[in-house]
Protein backbone atom coordinates (compact mmCIF):
# COMPACT_ATOMS: atom_id res chain seq x y z
CA UNK A 1 0.00 0.00 0.00
CA UNK A 2 2.92 2.27 0.84
CA UNK A 3 4.42 2.20 -3.17
CA UNK A 4 0.63 2.82 -4.45
CA UNK A 5 0.01 5.51 -1.74
CA UNK A 6 3.29 7.14 -2.35
CA UNK A 7 3.21 6.84 -6.70
CA UNK A 8 -0.27 7.98 -6.35
CA UNK A 9 0.76 11.18 -4.04
CA UNK A 10 3.39 11.93 -6.55
CA UNK A 11 1.12 11.85 -9.83
CA UNK A 12 -1.10 14.42 -7.51
CA UNK A 13 1.34 16.46 -7.13
CA UNK A 14 2.61 16.70 -10.72
CA UNK A 15 -0.86 17.46 -11.95
CA UNK A 16 -1.63 20.25 -9.03
CA UNK A 17 2.23 22.08 -9.45
CA UNK A 18 3.31 21.12 -13.08
CA UNK A 19 -0.25 21.03 -14.98
CA UNK A 20 -2.14 23.33 -13.21
CA UNK A 21 -0.54 26.30 -14.36
CA UNK A 22 -1.58 25.86 -17.96
CA UNK A 23 -5.43 25.09 -16.35
CA UNK A 24 -7.87 26.87 -18.76
CA UNK A 25 -8.54 30.38 -16.96
CA UNK A 26 -11.99 30.88 -19.05
CA UNK A 27 -15.15 30.79 -16.89
CA UNK A 28 -16.67 27.71 -15.49
CA UNK A 29 -19.98 26.71 -15.84
CA UNK A 30 -21.18 28.19 -13.10
CA UNK A 31 -19.29 31.37 -13.27
CA UNK A 32 -20.56 31.24 -16.93
CA UNK A 33 -24.39 30.95 -16.14
CA UNK A 34 -24.04 33.91 -13.68
CA UNK A 35 -22.14 36.06 -16.70
CA UNK A 36 -24.82 35.22 -19.00
CA UNK A 37 -27.89 35.55 -17.02
CA UNK A 38 -26.63 38.69 -15.08
CA UNK A 39 -26.04 37.82 -11.53
CA UNK A 40 -21.88 37.17 -11.22
CA UNK A 41 -21.50 40.39 -8.99
CA UNK A 42 -23.61 38.96 -6.24
CA UNK A 43 -20.47 36.39 -5.64
CA UNK A 44 -18.27 39.37 -5.29
CA UNK A 45 -16.88 41.83 -2.73
CA UNK A 46 -15.85 41.32 0.82
CA UNK A 47 -15.64 37.44 1.28
CA UNK A 48 -16.43 36.82 4.99
CA UNK A 49 -13.18 34.49 5.69
CA UNK A 50 -10.00 36.21 4.12
CA UNK A 51 -8.08 33.09 2.66
CA UNK A 52 -4.62 32.88 2.95
CA UNK A 53 -4.25 30.93 -0.75
CA UNK A 54 -7.05 33.09 -2.70
CA UNK A 55 -8.13 32.38 -6.10
CA UNK A 56 -4.87 29.16 -6.09
CA UNK A 57 -2.46 32.02 -6.31
CA UNK A 58 0.22 31.96 -3.65
CA UNK A 59 0.40 35.65 -2.56
CA UNK A 60 3.97 37.19 -2.89
CA UNK A 61 4.66 34.84 -5.84
CA UNK A 62 5.96 37.00 -8.57
CA UNK A 63 5.03 35.02 -12.01
CA UNK A 64 1.23 33.49 -12.17
CA UNK A 65 2.32 30.19 -13.16
CA UNK A 66 4.79 29.85 -10.03
CA UNK A 67 2.33 31.04 -7.84
CA UNK A 68 -0.49 28.61 -9.15
CA UNK A 69 2.35 25.80 -9.03
CA UNK A 70 2.39 26.88 -5.25
CA UNK A 71 -0.57 26.79 -4.49
CA UNK A 72 -1.05 23.49 -6.14
CA UNK A 73 1.48 22.04 -4.37
CA UNK A 74 0.58 23.30 -0.61
CA UNK A 75 -3.10 22.09 -1.65
CA UNK A 76 -2.33 18.84 -2.57
CA UNK A 77 0.02 17.86 0.51
CA UNK A 78 -2.51 19.41 2.87
CA UNK A 79 -5.07 17.86 1.68
CA UNK A 80 -3.45 14.36 1.55
CA UNK A 81 -2.28 15.26 5.28
CA UNK A 82 -5.64 16.50 6.85
CA UNK A 83 -7.22 13.09 4.95
CA UNK A 84 -5.39 11.24 6.36
CA UNK A 85 -5.32 12.11 10.16
CA UNK A 86 -9.00 12.39 9.98
CA UNK A 87 -9.42 8.97 8.66
CA UNK A 88 -6.36 7.55 10.57
CA UNK A 89 -8.58 9.13 13.77
CA UNK A 90 -11.73 7.50 12.42
CA UNK A 91 -10.03 3.91 12.41
CA UNK A 92 -8.64 4.29 15.66
CA UNK A 93 -12.18 5.43 17.09
CA UNK A 94 -13.80 1.94 15.82
CA UNK A 95 -10.72 0.30 17.51
CA UNK A 96 -11.95 1.51 20.67
CA UNK B 1 -19.56 24.49 -9.56
CA UNK B 2 -18.32 25.92 -6.82
CA UNK B 3 -21.09 28.13 -5.40
CA UNK B 4 -19.97 31.79 -4.04
CA UNK B 5 -21.64 33.28 -0.87
CA UNK B 6 -24.17 36.16 -2.30
CA UNK B 7 -25.61 33.39 -5.20
CA UNK B 8 -28.23 31.73 -2.39
CA UNK B 9 -30.31 33.11 -0.09
CA UNK B 10 -30.55 32.40 3.98
CA UNK B 11 -33.19 30.06 3.94
CA UNK B 12 -31.77 27.91 1.33
CA UNK B 13 -28.42 28.10 2.58
CA UNK B 14 -28.98 27.64 5.79
CA UNK B 15 -31.16 24.65 4.98
CA UNK B 16 -28.20 23.26 2.98
CA UNK B 17 -25.34 23.48 5.51
CA UNK B 18 -28.07 21.49 8.08
CA UNK B 19 -28.36 18.72 5.99
CA UNK B 20 -24.98 18.95 4.48
CA UNK B 21 -23.63 18.57 8.25
CA UNK B 22 -26.10 15.80 8.32
CA UNK B 23 -24.67 13.82 5.54
CA UNK B 24 -21.40 14.00 7.10
CA UNK B 25 -22.33 12.99 10.44
CA UNK B 26 -24.02 9.89 9.20
CA UNK B 27 -20.79 9.08 6.86
CA UNK B 28 -18.51 9.73 9.40
CA UNK B 29 -20.57 7.03 11.95
CA UNK B 30 -21.39 4.00 8.81
CA UNK B 31 -17.39 4.58 7.72
CA UNK B 32 -16.10 4.50 11.14
CA UNK B 33 -17.80 1.11 11.69
CA UNK B 34 -16.22 -0.62 8.14
CA UNK B 35 -13.25 1.55 7.74
CA UNK B 36 -10.42 -0.98 6.87
CA UNK B 37 -6.33 -0.30 7.49
CA UNK B 38 -5.77 0.10 3.49
CA UNK B 39 -8.49 2.67 3.33
CA UNK B 40 -6.85 4.88 5.08
CA UNK B 41 -4.00 6.21 3.27
CA UNK B 42 -6.31 5.20 -0.37
CA UNK B 43 -8.67 7.81 1.11
CA UNK B 44 -5.92 10.24 1.81
CA UNK B 45 -4.71 10.05 -1.72
CA UNK B 46 -8.32 10.19 -3.20
CA UNK B 47 -8.65 13.50 -1.32
CA UNK B 48 -5.31 14.94 -2.90
CA UNK B 49 -5.94 13.45 -6.26
CA UNK B 50 -9.21 15.28 -6.49
CA UNK B 51 -8.10 18.62 -5.27
CA UNK B 52 -5.38 18.80 -8.09
CA UNK B 53 -7.31 17.31 -10.68
CA UNK B 54 -10.39 19.63 -10.10
CA UNK B 55 -7.26 22.37 -10.52
CA UNK B 56 -7.64 21.60 -14.34
CA UNK B 57 -9.91 23.74 -15.54
CA UNK B 58 -10.27 22.27 -19.93
CA UNK B 59 -12.06 24.24 -22.24
CA UNK B 60 -15.70 23.48 -23.46
CA UNK B 61 -17.61 25.26 -25.88
CA UNK B 62 -18.60 28.45 -25.76
CA UNK B 63 -15.83 30.65 -23.80
CA UNK B 64 -16.21 28.15 -20.94
CA UNK B 65 -14.58 25.85 -18.86
CA UNK B 66 -15.11 22.64 -16.73
CA UNK B 67 -13.11 20.91 -14.41
CA UNK B 68 -12.89 17.38 -12.94
CA UNK B 69 -15.12 16.87 -9.74
CA UNK B 70 -14.42 13.21 -8.08
CA UNK B 71 -17.75 12.21 -6.42
CA UNK B 72 -18.33 9.36 -8.88
CA UNK B 73 -14.37 8.20 -8.32
CA UNK B 74 -14.34 8.76 -4.48
CA UNK B 75 -18.02 6.58 -4.83
CA UNK B 76 -16.84 3.81 -6.58
CA UNK B 77 -13.14 3.29 -4.93
CA UNK B 78 -14.22 3.78 -1.63
CA UNK B 79 -17.98 3.50 -1.71
CA UNK B 80 -20.86 6.34 -1.01
CA UNK B 81 -20.37 7.15 2.48
CA UNK B 82 -16.48 7.51 1.93
CA UNK B 83 -16.83 8.91 -0.32
CA UNK B 84 -19.08 11.52 1.07
CA UNK B 85 -16.17 12.20 3.87
CA UNK B 86 -12.82 12.53 0.72
CA UNK B 87 -15.46 15.12 -1.50
CA UNK B 88 -16.23 17.31 2.13
CA UNK B 89 -12.50 17.64 2.72
CA UNK B 90 -12.38 19.14 -0.35
CA UNK B 91 -14.54 21.14 -0.33
CA UNK B 92 -13.87 22.63 3.22
CA UNK B 93 -9.88 23.06 2.15
CA UNK B 94 -11.02 24.97 -0.79
CA UNK B 95 -13.48 27.30 0.55
CA UNK B 96 -11.03 28.09 3.88
CA UNK B 97 -7.60 28.21 2.15
CA UNK B 98 -8.51 29.41 -1.49
CA UNK B 99 -11.56 31.09 -1.30
CA UNK B 100 -13.28 28.39 -3.50
CA UNK B 101 -16.81 28.77 -2.60
CA UNK B 102 -18.77 30.30 -0.48
CA UNK B 103 -18.34 29.31 3.72
CA UNK B 104 -22.47 29.71 4.06
CA UNK B 105 -22.43 28.05 0.79
CA UNK B 106 -20.45 25.34 1.98
CA UNK B 107 -23.25 23.27 2.58
CA UNK B 108 -25.04 23.70 -0.82
CA UNK B 109 -21.60 22.97 -1.91
CA UNK B 110 -21.08 19.64 0.29
CA UNK B 111 -24.91 18.63 -0.14
CA UNK B 112 -24.37 19.30 -4.98
CA UNK B 113 -20.79 17.91 -4.90
CA UNK B 114 -19.75 15.62 -2.08
CA UNK B 115 -23.86 13.93 -1.79
CA UNK B 116 -25.14 14.44 -4.81
CA UNK B 117 -22.57 13.52 -7.20
CA UNK B 118 -20.87 10.33 -5.24
CA UNK B 119 -24.65 8.71 -4.47
CA UNK B 120 -25.72 9.10 -8.58
CA UNK B 121 -22.40 7.98 -9.51
CA UNK B 122 -22.34 5.17 -7.52
CA UNK B 123 -26.24 4.47 -7.92
CA UNK B 124 -25.80 4.57 -11.79
CA UNK B 125 -22.44 2.22 -11.51
CA UNK B 126 -23.89 -0.65 -9.87
CA UNK B 127 -27.03 -0.86 -11.85
CA UNK B 128 -24.86 -0.99 -14.84
CA UNK B 129 -22.65 -3.55 -13.61
CA UNK B 130 -25.56 -5.53 -12.12
CA UNK B 131 -26.31 -5.96 -16.07
CA UNK B 132 -22.88 -6.08 -17.06
CA UNK B 133 -20.33 -7.87 -14.91
CA UNK B 134 -17.51 -7.85 -17.21
CA UNK B 135 -14.63 -5.58 -16.83
CA UNK B 136 -15.60 -3.69 -19.88
CA UNK B 137 -18.86 -2.86 -17.65
CA UNK B 138 -16.48 -1.40 -15.06
CA UNK B 139 -15.67 1.49 -17.03
CA UNK B 140 -18.56 1.83 -18.65
CA UNK B 141 -20.27 1.87 -15.92
CA UNK B 142 -17.53 4.60 -14.26
CA UNK B 143 -17.94 6.38 -17.54
CA UNK B 144 -21.77 6.59 -17.00
CA UNK B 145 -22.23 7.33 -13.75
CA UNK B 146 -19.33 9.80 -13.62
CA UNK B 147 -21.29 11.90 -16.11
CA UNK B 148 -24.50 11.38 -14.77
CA UNK B 149 -22.75 12.25 -11.10
CA UNK B 150 -21.66 16.30 -13.03
CA UNK B 151 -24.97 16.68 -14.43
CA UNK B 152 -27.50 15.38 -11.38
CA UNK B 153 -25.16 18.16 -9.10
CA UNK B 154 -25.61 20.90 -11.57
CA UNK B 155 -29.03 20.11 -11.80
CA UNK B 156 -28.84 20.47 -7.86
CA UNK B 157 -26.69 23.83 -7.86
CA UNK B 158 -30.08 25.17 -10.51
CA UNK B 159 -32.53 24.21 -8.12
CA UNK B 160 -31.02 25.90 -5.11
CA UNK B 161 -30.36 29.24 -7.23
CA UNK B 162 -33.98 28.90 -8.54
CA UNK B 163 -35.45 28.69 -4.99
CA UNK B 164 -33.14 31.59 -3.79
CA UNK B 165 -34.73 33.51 -6.17
CA UNK B 166 -31.19 34.64 -8.17
CA UNK B 167 -32.05 33.46 -11.48
CA UNK B 168 -35.45 31.42 -13.00
CA UNK B 169 -35.60 27.54 -13.42
CA UNK B 170 -36.62 28.30 -16.76
CA UNK B 171 -33.47 29.66 -17.70
CA UNK B 172 -30.54 28.51 -15.06
CA UNK B 173 -31.51 24.75 -15.03
CA UNK B 174 -31.03 24.36 -19.32
CA UNK B 175 -27.79 26.63 -19.12
CA UNK B 176 -26.39 24.64 -16.15
CA UNK B 177 -27.21 21.60 -17.51
CA UNK B 178 -26.33 22.04 -20.87
CA UNK B 179 -22.81 23.14 -19.76
CA UNK B 180 -22.33 20.31 -17.24
CA UNK B 181 -23.66 17.64 -20.05
CA UNK B 182 -20.74 18.55 -21.72
CA UNK B 183 -17.75 18.91 -18.86
CA UNK B 184 -19.78 15.53 -17.62
CA UNK B 185 -17.91 13.99 -20.77
CA UNK B 186 -13.91 14.77 -18.99
CA UNK B 187 -15.70 13.32 -15.41
CA UNK B 188 -16.27 10.38 -17.13
CA UNK B 189 -13.07 9.87 -18.92
CA UNK B 190 -11.06 11.14 -16.24
CA UNK B 191 -12.95 8.62 -14.05
CA UNK B 192 -12.32 5.75 -15.75
CA UNK B 193 -8.91 6.45 -17.00
CA UNK B 194 -7.89 6.56 -12.51
CA UNK B 195 -9.92 3.00 -12.43
CA UNK B 196 -7.82 1.53 -14.75
CA UNK B 197 -4.89 3.37 -13.56
CA UNK B 198 -5.66 1.34 -9.86
CA UNK B 199 -6.36 -1.84 -11.60
CA UNK B 200 -2.95 -2.18 -13.35
CA UNK B 201 -1.58 -1.05 -10.25
CA UNK B 202 -3.68 -2.66 -7.60
CA UNK B 203 -6.47 -4.15 -8.74
CA UNK B 204 -7.27 -5.31 -5.12
CA UNK B 205 -8.68 -1.56 -4.20
CA UNK B 206 -10.94 -1.72 -6.76
CA UNK B 207 -13.17 -4.63 -4.76
CA UNK B 208 -12.29 -2.43 -1.17
CA UNK B 209 -15.95 -0.72 -1.61
CA UNK B 210 -18.18 -3.73 -1.95
CA UNK B 211 -15.92 -5.85 0.72
CA UNK B 212 -17.24 -3.58 3.73
CA UNK B 213 -13.72 -1.77 3.06
CA UNK B 214 -14.41 1.74 3.62
CA UNK B 215 -18.39 1.82 2.62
Amino acid sequence: MKTFTWVALAVALLLGVAVAPFASSRLDGLERVAEDNGFPGRGEGEPLVSSPVPDYAFPGVGSEGWATAAAGAVGTLLTFAVAFGLAAALRRRRDK
Amino acid sequence: MHIPDGFLDAKTFVALDVVGAGFVAVAAARVRRVLNERAVPLMAVLAAFIFAAQMLNFPVAGGTSGHFCGGALAAVLLGPWAGVLVMTLVLVIQALAFGDGGILALGANVFNMAVVAPFVGYGLYRLIRRVWRTEAGRFAGSFAGAWLAVVAAATACALELAVSGTTPLAVVLPAMVGVHAVIGLGEGVITAAALAAVRVSRPDLLELARGGGAQ
